[in-house]
């Protein structure tokens, strides 16, 4: 009998006194990492795909543009409108808006601005070609083209 | 007589960092400030009003695309994939005269890329992708890199190491210019898709 009663002498819990540290871990790393959206995008954006993409060194040298159809269309209509700083803004508001970024920026470092434009896949090349004109106009010169990687199979 | 320890309830600490860390976790946005770099001519007003330049009809490689997103390639419809395409500008800009119909020099050769303003941005980016895929891979060759490792360092020219590497790519010369530039022309678009 007593061959069978023999039990074995392990404790079966998982020690749990440590896993708040862990969460706090986890909880420090997100807090640092997480960064707050300053705007709400209120245009359409599923970024087009691509494979050269190049990173932009500095962030603090970028300017966002968004360009797509706006959500609210019954409010703002179908046709793509651009975005800037939770505003909708008109391709010759762009100079103004250009110059306004540039003086946030320390004066050597006004040349080297970058203008970030997302765009919607199905956004027409026309908006984006006002927007290039005013641009250059602006003396921002400095372009990129916001995508998403694309998987290659190789 | 001992003091009553003041106990502070630490049961439910992990329920509450849990509650925040979901918090933040949902709240996470990874940046993504990724993608086609291109530099743009300066305004038409800077240019001198008589700069009249000859192009020789061979150093030029036309790419036109309507406002259905079809493709002309050299005035002939172009229905290959991106990649067809990638090396259709690399043999141009690497022809070095060999062929009488394809540009005389790296320095010289010119890809014209004119959309219509109705043409949509995936394609006009897919095209502007594969274009620049050629030249990138054109740099990584004469560098002695992966093209990966060459967008990788382009980015980062503080480095010296990097602008070292990039400066081989590009092939520059003792006066600074480079042998093998990117002339890339996107022309202003056509009005026929209308608005």
């Amino acid at each position: 009998m007593s061959k069978f009663k023999k039990k074995a002498n392990v404790k079966q819990d998982i020690p749990t006194s440590s896993m708040p540290d862990v969460v706090f871990m986890l909880l420090f790393f997100f807090m640092v990492t997480t960064q707050m959206r300053e705007t709400n995008i209120n245009v359409k954006q599923q970024l087009p795909e691509a494979t050269m993409l190049k990173k932009l060194a500095r962030k603090s040298l970028v300017a966002y543009m968004y360009i797509g159809e706006p959500k609210k269309t019954d409010e703002f209509g179908k046709e793509p409108k651009i975005q800037v700083n939770d505003v909708f803004i008109e391709p010759k508001d762009v100079i103004q808006w250009v110059n306004q970024e540039k003086a946030k920026l320390q004066e050597f470092e006004r040349d080297q601005m970058t203008v970030s434009m997302k765009v919607d896949i199905d956004a027409k090349r026309g908006i984006i070609a006002d927007v290039e004109t005013e641009l250059r106009k602006a003396n921002a010169r400095l372009l990129l083209y916001s995508t998403l990687q694309r998987r290659v199979e190789n | 007589m001992p003091r009553a320890t003041p106990d502070i309830p630490n049961a439910s600490m992990a329920d509450i960092a849990f509650l925040l860390l979901v918090f933040f976790l949902v709240t996470t946005t990874v940046a993504n400030d990724r993608g086609l770099q291109i530099q743009l001519p300066p305004p038409p007003e800077a240019l001198p009003p008589d700069m009249d330049i000859k192009i020789q009809e061979r150093n030029l490689f036309k790419i036109q695309v309507n406002s259905f997103d079809n493709v002309l390639v050299e005035g002939n419809p172009f229905t290959g994939t991106p990649e067809e395409l990638s090396e259709m500008v690399r043999e141009f800009v690497l022809n070095n005269g060999a062929d009488p119909n394809s540009s005389d020099s790296p320095e010289k050769a010119i890809v014209s890329y004119k959309t219509d303003r109705g043409t949509s941005h995936k394609k006009f980016i897919e095209i502007l992708d594969a274009v620049q895929k050629a030249y990138y891979q054109i740099y990584a060759d004469n560098a002695g890199v992966s093209v990966k490792k060459w967008l990788e360092l382009s980015s980062d020219l503080m480095d010296p190491e990097n602008r070292r590497l990039y400066d081989i790519g590009r092939g520059k010369r003792p006066d600074g210019t480079p042998e093998y530039p990117m002339n890339l022309s996107i022309a202003e678009p056509t009005k026929a898709g209308g608005n």
